[in-house]
């Protein structure tokens, strides 16, 4: 009896990926999963965080289609190594810092180097010619396999019979008859397919699980690269992008301010690193403040940090203010009006 | 057969399930590991990851904004 072969699908919780592993899947490969973990995933992260967010039901997509299909699925952090992606895109960004065709070619790098580690056979992607403008069109699909150096060991089931036979064609490892030739943005085929397999329950990220793609996310990214005259980034600073309200009132010193209780409590968790300010007399924002200030700056973040919080209407409202170095000092205030508020603050 | 604990507290889902995974990695079938989390997604993802890949959930617990998942390391 032949052993089987053995292939990792990479999963991002979408449909997508989900219908290619159970294609062959179907064909009696056997296949693992595998998600990587950049530090930009919208999902988990905003659940954790928003109280709104914290109402929806919880799972993580990538283990849910995992259990799904019957499969072991394997989450890597790959933090640190993304950087170099989102930094020095060689093929550069989207429309906003999406480095869409450089993550796709990272990731499958990955997983061929998982797949080398781990002795399986090929690695299944559940990518789409014309699906995306920029990392699915027929002229990039062969610069992933390229610069991965996955090459031929790289198989899209989707889109399989538009492209060159790959290795477990080849070697009738799975039935190039049964792959298919979707093509296009419509989600059409991939719906139609999922009905076939009695797919009925899918997420439906389709691009949105990424950070990079959001442009006010990104125009935050851009303002700390800014600041920090280069670019770079800590797992931190990404994580905070990801919360509050991010005003900069001038160019010394952004605010971040909390939009309810529960970022407020994630806040809370970086008061060791920045200066940080809270009202005494009126319920609201804990406000993060970063970079150097001065007093006058001090009072002017003071005065909207009020305007944020139940006593905007107030004449004064207390707030104290917390510096890493010296005494906790307090500041009473007049909430700035709507009117002093500037909309080129917010970032 | 020996009992570990692992405190992924402050860390965000999916960094619990990583740690956990990571640790699983270096430990025996039947072993205990007990995990410490304060986000609650982990209260689903942990015992998700567990199931996929082998593992069995002996016991959750949720107070005052604290979480542990107790495991059995799968063979």
């Amino acid at each position: 009896m032949n052993t089987p072969r053995k292939a990792v699908a990479l999963i991002s919780g979408g449909l997508d990926s989900m219908l290619a592993a159970k294609v062959i899947l179907d064909q009696g490969v056997h296949v693992e999963g595998i998600n990587f973990f950049t530090g930009f995933c919208v999902e988990g992260h905003t659940h954790a965080i928003r109280n709104q967010d914290r109402k929806k039901p919880k799972r993580n997509n990538a283990l849910w289609v995992a259990e799904q299909l019957g499969i072991k699925l394997h989450i890597v952090d790959v933090i640190e190594q993304y950087k170099d992606v989102v930094i020095n895109p060689k093929h550069g960004y989207g429309a906003n810092l999406n480095p869409c065709l450089d993550c796709k070619g990272f990731m499958v790098r990955k997983a061929n180097e998982w797949v080398n580690a781990h002795g399986f056979d090929f690695i299944i992607t559940g990518e789409v010619i014309g699906q995306r403008p920029m990392s699915q069109r027929r002229d990039t699909m062969p610069v992933i396999a390229q610069e991965s150096g996955a090459e031929d060991r790289l198989l899209r089931p989707l889109c399989a019979k538009l492209l060159p036979e790959t290795l477990p064609e080849r070697e009738a490892w799975v039935d190039r008859d049964a792959l298919y030739d979707f093509n296009g943005r419509s989600r059409k085929p991939q719906i139609a397919l999922a009905k076939q397999f009695g797919i009925e329950d899918y997420a439906q990220p389709a691009g949105g699980c990424c950070f990079l793609t959001d442009e006010k996310y990104s125009d935050k990214l851009r303002d700390l690269w800014a600041t920090q005259g280069e670019k770079r980034y800590e797992i931190d600073d990404i994580m905070l992008l990801k919360v509050g309200r991010h005003l900069r009132p001038r160019p010394n010193f952004k605010l971040i301010i909390g939009r309810d209780s529960g970022e407020n409590n994630y806040l809370k968790g970086y008061r060791h690193r920045f200066t940080y300010m809270y009202g005494t007399s009126h319920n609201g924002p804990l406000v993060l403040i970063e970079g150097q200030t001065s007093d006058s700056d001090l009072e002017l973040a003071a005065r909207i940090t009020a305007r944020f919080g139940q006593g905007r209407d107030a004449d004064n409202v207390h707030i104290d203010v917390v510096e890493q170095t010296g005494s906790p000092r307090h500041f009473e205030v007049t909430p700035l009006t709507s009117n002093e508020m500037q909309e080129a603050w917010y970032i | 057969m020996s009992h570990h604990m692992l405190d992924a507290t402050n860390l965000l889902c999916p960094m619990p399930v990583i740690r956990t995974q990571d640790r699983v990695a270096e430990l025996e079938p039947g072993d205990i590991l007990e995990v410490h989390c304060t986000d609650p997604g982990a209260l689903h993802d942990i015992p998700a990851w567990c199931r996929v890949n082998g593992h069995h959930v002996v016991d959750t617990q949720q107070a005052d904004n604290k979480i542990i998942v107790t495991l059995r390391v799968g063979s």
